[in-house]
């Protein structure tokens, strides 16, 4: 113990004085994850607010057929531009995105409603577009209410009521949080702390491994009577130690960050408060140390320091599998899926984001198995410091 | 006192040492001469126990490294080939590092410290961080890590590879000096000058194996020219053509 105390210590000072270790611990991860983050919430948020917000602008093409039609879309505050030349133009100008959306109207429109035939106008619009999409389906569901008031009309000059043709009427009731409407949006914040707390001790575990063999310190180190699971350990706690501190900072970081996203516009609440920070910080630490055993167990069968940095980069993608996978096919807490390590994290966080109350039992899975996945690991890296060809 | 009972150590197909015995007594400097790949580093690895031998033991003062690691590598103190030390620690750090992973502490680790400051030269940059020392300052702070905790037995592997002349020559009359206290140091090189220098004992080895051995005086009388150059010499080609 007390061997692994001093290695410990030894490692987190040495760290300290090393600019690598310090920027990425304290900087990178902390300040580089929320930054970036609240940027891309507020650029998204902004988006969705002005497809909302903003007047409709639609251009038409041969507007002058159908009057009514125009005087209606004026009516319910769309900006009315006048299109010039034909459906070939309007398709063009969509695909070369001069316009996102272009109402084409035939010359027999006219016609055609007044003998009570199916009058087709085009809505031309490229749906590959993403920042149309929210202006295509406004434009499509004016057409939808402007051809129901006809068919209203229709129906009542004949005697009939309208109601005759609406036998099933679909009331949607929305009954998620506001909390809960954030997530979609948040469920990238629990990669941001994972990331960001991985980022702090990589430098760390890079350091006491191949740093100190590259630099022939590590063969004296084993020359003395000390148990390589004592130094092994201490190693992987003097990583850990420093991605705690990265994760409370970086958790900090959000907490003051996300108040500077304006969810509120959106009718969304971001539940990031100090008792869900602390939680999910609580969270986070059985998963600390299994980061720092497994960079310390890959950077360990490194040969050199730049080796090691290329190898635990990738190792930073690891984690992300499982929570695109959670992301894609919409996985909700189960207990069955919390033995998964980084799985399991990211949807306690969700949950907490979510204000929904924490199974027990499921926090106590998680820990419990990332723990030992985490113990495991270790053990093979301790292993591996016993092995004659360590030394390199 | 440092014994080696036909060590023996296999790397895959390459036989890197095949029976190795040799003595290195308290009071005297023992030499492990051969040359590049003769064997020299792996045969003081045995001994400093990060490498386990196929075959023999490594006795230090009496115990077998193999078998009492603990008590064994407590009675000696190992500076590796290339040795390298802390950047971001100062030279004092280094130093107590090692004694803290020795088990020393509090007043006594820093007295001894204060003693190898002073006995090695130190004191100048010995609060400053090992970053920008020069070859022969790391030496010194590494052989201040070595001898923390005054132990009896001493292995240098090459330690003066790449020292100038001034450093050294501070660096042989240390080791004279720490003979003459009684300890047994032993060390290897592939520099005949340097262990006709210093030695009172000399191994020479090749290619695994023990070639001769005996005082300077001694082998010097196996070859007519009576120069130890030549022995180094006759003792390699007699292996080659035997």
């Amino acid at each position: 113990m007390r061997a692994l105390c001093t290695v410990l210590l030894k490692e987190v000072v040495e760290n300290a004085r090393d600019r690598r270790t310090v920027v990425s611990a304290l900087l990178l991860g902390p300040l580089g994850a929320p930054l970036l983050f609240t940027v891309l919430m507020n650029v998204t948020l902004e988006r969705e607010r002005q497809g909302l917000e903003a007047p409709l602008e639609l251009a038409i093409a041969g507007g002058s057929h159908a009057p009514n039609l125009v005087a209606f879309l004026r009516g319910e505050g769309v900006e009315v531009r006048e299109f010039q030349g034909d459906a070939d133009a309007a398709a063009r100008a969509v695909r070369a995105r001069e316009r996102r959306l272009v109402l084409v109207i035939p010359a027999d429109h006219g016609a055609r409603l007044r003998s009570g035939l199916p009058a087709a106008v085009q809505l031309y619009a490229d749906s590959s577009d993403t920042s149309a999409a929210g202006e295509r389906v406004r434009a499509e569901s004016l057409l939808r209410s402007y051809a129901s008031q006809i068919a209203t009309w229709r129906l009542a000059a004949r005697g009939l009521s309208p109601a005759l043709v609406r036998p099933l009427i679909v009331d949607e009731v929305d009954l998620s949080t506001p909390a809960g409407r954030a997530v979609t949006l948040l469920g990238m914040l629990s990669y941001f702390i994972v990331f960001a707390t991985l980022i702090g001790g990589l430098y760390v575990a890079i350091d006491t491994t191949a740093g100190e063999r590259e630099r022939g310190s590590l063969e004296p180190l084993l020359t003395l009577p000390v148990a390589r699971r004592e130094l092994v350990l201490g190693k992987i706690l003097a990583t850990s130690a420093w991605m705690i501190v990265s994760l409370v900072l970086t958790v900090a970081a959000f907490a003051v960050s996300l108040r500077f996203v304006r969810l509120d516009t959106l009718g969304m609440a971001a539940n990031f408060g100090p008792r869900v920070a602390l939680a999910t910080i609580g969270v986070m630490l059985p998963f600390v140390l299994l980061g720092a055993a497994l960079m310390t167990l890959v950077a360990s069968f490194t040969r050199s320091y730049r080796e090691a940095q290329s190898w635990l980069t990738a190792l930073l993608l690891i984690p992300t599998v499982p929570i695109m996978f959670a992301a894609v096919y919409q996985v909700p807490t189960r207990l069955a899926l919390m033995w998964i390590p980084s799985l399991s994290q990211h949807l306690l966080i969700s949950s907490l984001l979510k204000a929904e109350p924490l199974a027990p039992s499921s926090v106590l899975v998680s820990a419990a198995s990332t723990l030992a996945f985490g113990a495991l690991i270790a053990a093979l890296a301790t292993r591996c410091y016993r092995r004659e060809q360590i030394l390199g | 006192m440092i014994v080696l009972e036909s060590l023996a150590k296999r790397f895959g197909a390459v036989d890197a040492v095949r029976g190795v015995d040799l003595t290195a007594a308290d009071g005297r400097i023992t030499g492990l001469l051969g040359p590049n790949g003769a064997g020299k580093s792996t045969t003081l690895r045995l001994l400093y126990g990060v490498l386990r031998p196929d075959r023999g033991r490594a006795l230090i003062d009496g115990l077998d490294v193999a078998r009492e690691p603990v008590a064994a590598l407590g009675r000696l103190g190992a500076l590796p080939h290339n040795a390298g030390i802390y950047p971001q620690l100062t030279a004092r750090e280094n130093v107590r590092y090692f004694g803290r992973l020795r088990g020393l502490d509090g007043t006594d680790l820093e007295r001894r410290i204060d003693a190898l400051v002073e006995l090695l030269e130190i004191g100048e940059y010995a609060d400053r961080r090992a970053k920008g020392f020069s070859q022969g300052q790391r030496l010194k702070v590494a052989l201040a890590r070595t001898l923390v905790h005054a132990p009896q037995n001493l292995v240098l592997d090459e330690p003066s590879n790449g020292l100038d002349v001034p450093a050294t020559r501070s660096f042989r009359q240390l080791i004279l000096r720490l003979r003459d206290a009684g300890h047994a140091v032993l060390f290897s090189s592939h520099v005949m000058q340097e262990v006709a220098a210093l030695c009172d004992d000399i191994v020479i080895i090749s290619d695994g194996r023990v070639v001769a051995h005996g005082t300077p005086a001694e082998l010097m009388r196996t070859v007519a020219s009576g120069s130890l150059e030549d022995a180094f010499v006759a003792a390699l080609e007699r292996v080659t053509t035997a």
